[in-house]
């Protein structure tokens, strides 16, 4: 069986960097001091905190619930004491706090008891429920949930796993296929099993022969398995990509490729999936390269909430001019706020930076209209279109241009001759029209909320109105049964107080009706000038970077590091 | 805030100017050894003075000057202008041209990147219009020596007709008009070389060889040239076969003139040029075609000047109804 390779437009050839850190095997990184293991794992879903500060807990332990759709368990790495439960510093570009569970090791390192889970015997809801309890997410740095990637679609022929690697400087998937090859194949089974594929295609970068070989070696008695070597051009690792390398298939804008026939899992996942379903063990640890401008640059299985401080310890004293710690390749990945934030599921990479390996851009200059950025933009997009009207806030015309297929690759601005950022107008452009959808919708929350209140108002009104008319004619009719005393004195009041009450129900209505009406629009526009101000501010702060709020709205964002 | 990638290919819009400038030299070396060396003093003049003229600009529009001047953009502007302007043309004349392509062009519409129209082609046509007499006189390959060109262009007197002539397109042009004789009995006459005018191949052919180098160096598609070429050389042989008298051949017509020149220097400008793939190929067909029919029918013996800034006009619709298809969205309509 041989693989037709479809190639996908575009794309940029980069000096791998990959020498640096493959050459060792992965080693365990020492127990850290301190563990703080952040409840929400990804921007999408947050899960519920099940344990209270003094508690002890057992390596494995559950401590986050999921929550939602899109939510899944978070468990505790080892076993200790839960020191704190409190806002902590995130690995995210937006430098944002999330609840976190912070844990002192006792160092026994006490599993909670836990069992295989009987895959081929359980129900397929079962084994998706089994893994989202597992906290399976994506470990190619979307950590998007695998549980619920495996439910979507039907009639899936293909199974794509995802090898490639193609960033620069990353080799942590490339250690675990050399090291783990036999593991990461159960998992492939497995997750071919849940969503009833039968061909297996395990894409991998032609610039990793030892992984290519180990794997080759495991799959040659998988029925229906085969590695497909692909080229080395970034970003062929992006799911999409690699699904349109490996089948053929494009998979537009915010679709998954289960509609499409296809699933493409990170091998990492693969091995995780293993892990939970052959050995019952939770997602507690990832493989981190740690590389750079390091003396012993290396990949580590690192326990999900080391902090980063500790894990780059590892490679050696941090040398004098390393500026900046990367997480991420240095194509999509982002400059860490601080040193104190912990590994987090999505973490595949640090990167020591310093001026020498990775320079300050120069200066921007005018774009010439080269269309150098449209030749290696893998979404076939215009960015030097999308620019200029994204410089000229113009986000209306930047959406027609096809916008939001933008996958933030970072090619682009890698080929600009001119040296425009040309993804950071992009992800500016988008949060903008982010924030102002998230303005409107308020705005339109608060416009329906307030019609609903007048329109309950008059029912109310309307109500009380034939209340009071019914009872009007029960006492006409009672006293027309008194005799013909209808006309009389005493009549007429009857009728007169039960008048001047539906009047001044009438008023007090209208009053607060006039007194409600102008008080929802002042607040609506006073709310929304603060929006505009904060939004203007922004701008004058950042010049033209993207608010930060706006990311953790972002779920497309990452798309192209899914999988 | 994410400021990825932190990696940049080594590339810079002074390294693409450089490369055009580059691809200039063997055009501009056949040109030396053919007509002249006179060339080179038109060269350094145009050089000059766009410089000057950008940093003034620069200054008045308080820029920064040295990055805007380093990109060498200006210096390709310059020596556009000077290789399709008639070697002995005085140096005012040069001049002017220079200071119409930089400031008026140029950055009255913003600068580097903004200009609507081909700088170089509106100075050729602006001047062209404004001293025809002056811009129609080209020296026959290597019969005027350095000294009289230098004199020439330094405002020297002019007898004219004893010294010049017509370029082949022109010569060609008014034989047929005055109808003495047919395509074939003209081309035997001296001025015209083994197929186009005489001296001038070699130099196309140099420009031929810069164009492919440019290729190579990825800094120009295949699109804008081969459109042109094909599209000048189609619209050639429709009338070239429907009546061989009156036409000259396709050959005659892209060893010509300026031709080219404009497919690999001019029609590839990627600033008043269409952007799209498809865009390109509409773009440069259109110069090719227009070109044609203005050496042909219109009152200038050669075309391509006008053809490209008529051609300019149309490329925000060109761009516009050629946007390629975006990926994962091959079923759409566009």
């Amino acid at each position: 069986m041989s693989v037709r390779l479809f190639s996908f437009h575009g794309g940029v050839k980069t000096d791998g960097h990959k020498h640096e850190s493959c050459g060792t095997p992965i080693r365990s990184a020492p127990l850290p001091g301190r563990l703080v293991v952040p409840l929400r794992q990804s921007a999408r879903a947050a899960s519920e905190c099940l344990v209270v500060a003094g508690q002890k807990v057992f390596k494995g332990e559950r401590i986050g619930a999921p929550v939602g759709v899109l939510g899944t368990a978070v468990h505790a790495p080892t076993s200790g004491t839960v020191v704190a439960i409190g806002d902590h510093l995130m690995p995210h570009p937006s430098g944002l706090s999330t609840l976190a569970v912070e844990i002192e090791p006792d160092g026994e390192e006490r599993w909670i008891e836990h069992a295989p889970f009987d895959w081929q015997q359980s129900s397929r809801a079962e084994a998706l429920a089994h893994l989202r309890d597992c906290g399976l997410v994506g470990l190619g740095g979307a950590t998007f949930p695998s549980h619920v990637k495996l439910g979507t679609g039907s009639g899936i022929h293909t199974l794509i796993l995802n090898g490639a690697e193609c960033e620069p400087w990353i080799t942590c998937d490339d250690r675990l296929m050399r090291e783990r090859a036999a593991d990461i194949l159960v998992g492939a089974r497995i997750l071919r099993h849940l969503i009833g594929a039968e061909r297996l295609l395990i894409g991998i970068e032609d610039n990793k022969p030892e992984a290519i070989a180990a794997m080759r070696s495991a799959c040659a008695a998988l029925p229906g398995a085969e590695v497909v070597v692909i080229p080395a051009v970034y970003p062929a690792g992006g799911e999409k990509q690699l699904i349109r390398t490996l089948t053929g298939i494009e998979i537009p804008y915010g679709r998954l490729g289960g509609e499409f026939g296809v699933q493409c899992f990170n091998v990492g996942t693969a091995h995780a999936v293993y892990r939970a379903m052959e050995h019952g063990e939770p997602l507690i640890s990832r493989i981190v390269t740690l590389t750079g401008n390091v003396d012993q640059p290396g990949n580590f299985e690192v326990l999900i909430g080391t902090p980063v401080e500790d894990l780059l310890a590892l490679a050696g004293p941090r040398r004098a001019d390393t500026d900046r710690i990367i997480m991420g390749g240095p194509m999509m990945g982002f400059a860490l706020p601080d040193l104190h934030v912990p590994v987090v599921k999505a973490s595949n990479c640090l990167i020591s930076a310093s001026q020498k390996l990775f320079p300050s851009a120069p200066p921007e200059q005018a774009c010439i209209r080269c269309g150098s950025c449209a030749r290696a933009c893998p979404a076939e997009l215009q960015p030097f279109e999308m620019y200029w009207h994204a410089r000229a806030k113009n986000f209306g015309k930047a959406q027609e241009y096809h916008l939001f297929d933008c996958i933030e690759c970072g090619c682009c601005s890698y080929v600009c001759p001119s040296h425009i950022p040309l993804v950071d107008y992009f992800r500016f452009a988008k949060s903008e029209i982010w924030a102002r959808e998230r303005d409107k919708n308020a705005a339109d929350q608060a416009r329906e909320r307030f019609e609903f209140r007048n329109w309950r108002q008059e029912r109310e009104k309307e109500e009380k109105a034939a209340k009071l008319a019914a009872k009007a004619a029960e006492t006409r009719a009672k006293l027309a049964e008194g005799g013909e005393a209808s006309d009389s004195p005493a009549a007429a009041a009857a009728e007169d107080p039960k008048k001047a009450l539906v009047a001044a129900a009438l008023a007090r209505a209208k009053a607060q009706k006039a007194a409600v009406a102008p008080k929802n629009t002042e607040g609506l526009s006073s709310e929304k000038q603060a929006e505009i101000d904060e939004i203007e501010r922004r701008r004058r702060e950042l010049g033209l970077d993207a608010p930060p709020s706006a990311a953790d709205d972002a779920p497309q964002k990452t798309e192209a590091r899914d999988a | 805030m994410i400021h990825s990638p932190y990696i940049r290919k080594q590339a810079s819009v002074r390294q693409v100017m450089f490369t055009v400038l580059l691809a200039l030299l063997p055009g501009i070396a056949a040109y030396v050894w053919q007509v002249g060396a006179g060339i080179l003093v038109n060269l350094a003049i145009a050089t000059l003075t766009a410089l000057a003229a950008e940093a003034l600009v620069l200054r008045l529009r308080k820029r920064p000057i040295g990055t805007s001047l380093g990109d060498l953009s200006a210096v390709v502007t310059a020596w556009l202008v000077a290789l399709c302007f008639p070697t002995i043309v005085p140096w005012w004349v040069t001049v002017i041209a220079v200071l119409v392509a930089i400031i008026a062009v140029k950055h009255l519409y913003g600068g580097l990147g903004q200009n609507p129209f081909n700088p170089a082609m509106v100075a050729y046509c602006t001047m062209i219009i404004a001293y025809p007499a002056l811009m129609s006189q080209w020296p026959p390959a290597g019969e005027l020596d350095f000294a009289t060109q230098l004199d020439l262009i330094l405002g020297g007197a002019r007898d004219l007709d004893a010294i010049t002539g017509a370029t082949a397109l022109d010569a060609l042009r008014t034989g047929l008009r005055v109808g003495e004789a047919d395509v074939a009995t003209l081309l035997k006459q001296d001025s015209f070389g083994a197929v186009g005018g005489r001296g001038w191949e070699w130099v196309g052919l140099g420009y031929l060889l810069g164009g492919l180098f440019l290729l190579a160096r990825r800094v120009i598609t295949w699109h804008m040239p081969v459109a042109f070429i094909a599209a000048l050389a189609a619209t050639a042989a429709v009338f070239w076969v429907a009546s061989p008298g009156q036409f000259a051949s396709p050959l005659f017509h892209l060893a010509s003139g300026g031709a080219m020149l404009a497919a690999f220097f001019i029609v590839t400008d990627p600033v008043s040029g269409a952007t799209t793939p498809r865009g390109k190929l509409i773009f440069a067909a259109g110069v090719g075609v227009l070109a044609y029919l203005i050496r042909n029918f219109g009152a200038y013996p050669e075309g391509i000047a006008f053809a490209v800034l008529l051609m300019n006009m149309c490329v925000p619709l060109i761009d516009m109804k050629t946007q390629p298809r975006v990926f994962g969205h091959r079923g759409d309509k566009p």
